[in-house]
């Protein structure tokens, strides 16, 4: 009898001194008890596969793919393909030329200014700061990182369409230090953000009328005259 | 005759039933605390390529998940960043350091940094992130407190009674769209019963339970 519980002591210590307990880190993959179907021959996105020479499961599309996504509809209601690299909505430019919108080519209501702002807080806080003043986490914790203060007089009298090349294909058109977007941020979200961006920078620039017309506007609304860019 | 079998086999039969039941519920026990996605799952913490910690950029720096992980909310999948996106801050930000010597080559010649996938779900399970994060249920329930770890791990089983202990009581995790991507938020003001109930109403949550749900 006492081998017995003797032998199941033993047996206890090795198994749980083998297996651990419940919940404790490790560095091996998750053990697959029954593996029936756990695994498949299918392939999962960002899962490595030699098939193809650049070893991705997830390949970007080929040279002069047509992506049809959702078009964009612009102001005059008109559909706008990710596609036509070269129109004013994807551009940020005149037709034909290389002059900058100066307004955007989107509708701006209060909805894409609010989806403006959460983008902003998404892609662009970490950096140039929640106000705007390039006071972000990014630039205060960082040595040697700094970004724009987007209240600057220079960036404030910017085209729309120069904030939307900026953001979205990095400053200077790529040159600068700020990396482009456009990967992260699709086309509509962009002009969100330019929008939002106006609200912000009107926030310092209002005038006395301004500010009355914003008290007499809703909590949480932005007032029509701050959403229209300034006159320079 | 009596002789053949020795005294002590009068106490076998004894023997054998103390032996099976302890080495039976030995078995059962181990089964139970072994053979379950808390054991298998739970703790999980490979080695990555870069020694990228989230405490530092989604904690300290407050940077939203969705900079980096930003197919999480149109998408199944909830990608990993590509090199170029560390590259936004890190062509600046410690522009020589070793330890992020793989990102910077990886950004150069256009080749996939080899992170470990670490939550994966076996291959007969439909799971969906959009679905989740857009109904108001945030990332902390299902990955933890990822915001306080220097390395990711694998803090909740994710097993199939995980699954649905939540989808059997929706009203109880789910909350404001505008804090499902903030792991802090402690829930002052908005009590499950009351408002937790009337978000799920007005979001149209059914907290389905059918197997083809997530067997498809
Ligand atoms: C928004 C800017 C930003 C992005 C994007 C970013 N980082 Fe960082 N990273 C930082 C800052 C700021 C620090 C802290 C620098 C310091 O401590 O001086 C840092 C630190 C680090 C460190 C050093 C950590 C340590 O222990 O000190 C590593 C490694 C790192 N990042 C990897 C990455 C990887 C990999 C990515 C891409 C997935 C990435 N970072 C994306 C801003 C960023
Ligand atoms: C600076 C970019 C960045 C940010 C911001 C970020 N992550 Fe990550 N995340 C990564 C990278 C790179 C990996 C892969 C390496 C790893 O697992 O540590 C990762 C991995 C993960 C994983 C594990 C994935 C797997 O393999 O199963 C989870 C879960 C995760 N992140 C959740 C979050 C959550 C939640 C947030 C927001 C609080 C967040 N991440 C913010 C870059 C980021
Ligand atoms: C309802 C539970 C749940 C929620 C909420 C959730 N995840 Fe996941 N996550 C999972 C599961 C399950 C997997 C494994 C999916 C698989 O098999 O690929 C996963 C995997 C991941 C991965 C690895 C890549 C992938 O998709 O497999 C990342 C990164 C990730 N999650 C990030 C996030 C972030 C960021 C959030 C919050 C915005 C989040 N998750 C919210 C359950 C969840
Ligand atoms: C913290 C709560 C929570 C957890 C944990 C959770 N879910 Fe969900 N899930 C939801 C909510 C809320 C919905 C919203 C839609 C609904 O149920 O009607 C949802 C919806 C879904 C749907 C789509 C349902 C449909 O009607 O199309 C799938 C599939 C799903 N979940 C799979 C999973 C899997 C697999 C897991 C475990 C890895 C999981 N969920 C864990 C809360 C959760
Ligand atoms: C909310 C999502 C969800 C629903 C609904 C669901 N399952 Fe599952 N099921 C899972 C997940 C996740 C796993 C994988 C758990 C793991 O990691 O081992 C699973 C695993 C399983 C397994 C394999 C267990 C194993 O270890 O091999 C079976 C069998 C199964 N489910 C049957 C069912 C049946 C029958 C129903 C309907 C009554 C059902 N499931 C409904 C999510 C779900």
């Amino acid at each position: 009898m006492r081998l017995i519980f003797a032998g199941m002591a033993v047996l206890v210590l090795l198994v749980v001194g083998l297996l651990g307990f419940r919940g404790s880190s490790s560095r091996k993959p998750p053990l697959e008890i029954f593996p029936d179907m756990d695994r498949q021959p299918k392939l999962r996105p960002m899962e490595p596969n030699r098939f193809f020479p650049n070893g991705i499961s997830s390949q970007p599309t080929p040279e002069g793919a047509v992506p049809r996504s959702r078009p964009v509809v612009d102001r005059e209601g008109r559909k706008v393909f990710p596609y036509q690299n070269d129109h004013p909505v994807n551009s940020g430019r005149v037709a034909g030329t290389t002059n900058y919108l100066t307004l955007s080519p989107l509708p701006v209501s209060r909805e894409v200014v609010a989806r403006g702002r959460e983008r902003y807080a998404i892609s662009c806080v970490p950096c140039h700061g929640e106000l705007g003043d390039g006071q972000g986490m990014v630039t205060r914790m960082a040595v040697g990182m700094a970004a724009a203060n987007l209240h600057d007089p220079a960036i404030v009298r910017m085209a729309d369409g120069q904030l939307y090349r900026t953001l979205a294909f990095g400053s200077k058109e790529g040159q600068g230090v700020m990396k482009g977007y456009a990967s992260n941020i699709d086309v509509a979200d962009r002009w969100a953000i330019v929008a939002y961006l106006r609200a912000l920078q009107s926030s310092r620039l209002a005038s006395l009328e301004e500010l009355k017309s914003l008290e007499k506007a809703q909590p949480g609304t932005v007032p029509a005259a701050l959403l229209q860019p300034k006159s320079n | 005759m009596s002789n053949i079998f020795p005294k002590w086999t009068n106490r076998l039969p004894l023997l054998v039933l103390v032996g099976g039941l302890l080495l039976g519920g030995g078995v059962v026990t181990g089964v139970t605390y072994y053979f379950t996605p808390k054991y298998a799952n739970v703790g999980y913490q490979p080695l990555q390529p870069v020694s990228f910690s989230h405490k530092i950029h989604a904690g300290e720096l407050g940077m939203d998940c969705r900079y980096c992980h930003n197919g999480v909310e149109k998408s199944w999948f909830s990608n990993v960043p590509a090199a170029s996106t560390c590259m936004n801050c890190h062509g600046v930000v410690l522009k020589d350091d070793p330890r992020l010597a793989p990102v910077r080559e990886s950004h150069e010649k256009h080749t996939p940094l080899p992170w470990v996938q670490i939550h994966k779900t076996p291959d007969y399970v439909y799971f969906n992130h959009s679905v989740h994060v857009n109904r108001g249920i945030s990332c902390v329930h299902c990955h933890g407190k990822i915001t306080e770890m220097d390395e990711v791990r694998h803090e909740k089983s994710l097993s199939m009674a995980f699954c649905l202990d939540c989808h059997r009581n929706t009203h109880e995790k789910i909350r404001p769209l505008e804090q499902v991507y903030n792991l802090d938020w402690k829930g002052e003001g908005f009590a499950p019963e009351r408002e937790g109930r009337a978000l799920a109403g007005k979001l149209g949550v059914e907290g389905s339970q059918s197997c083809s749900v997530c067997h498809r």
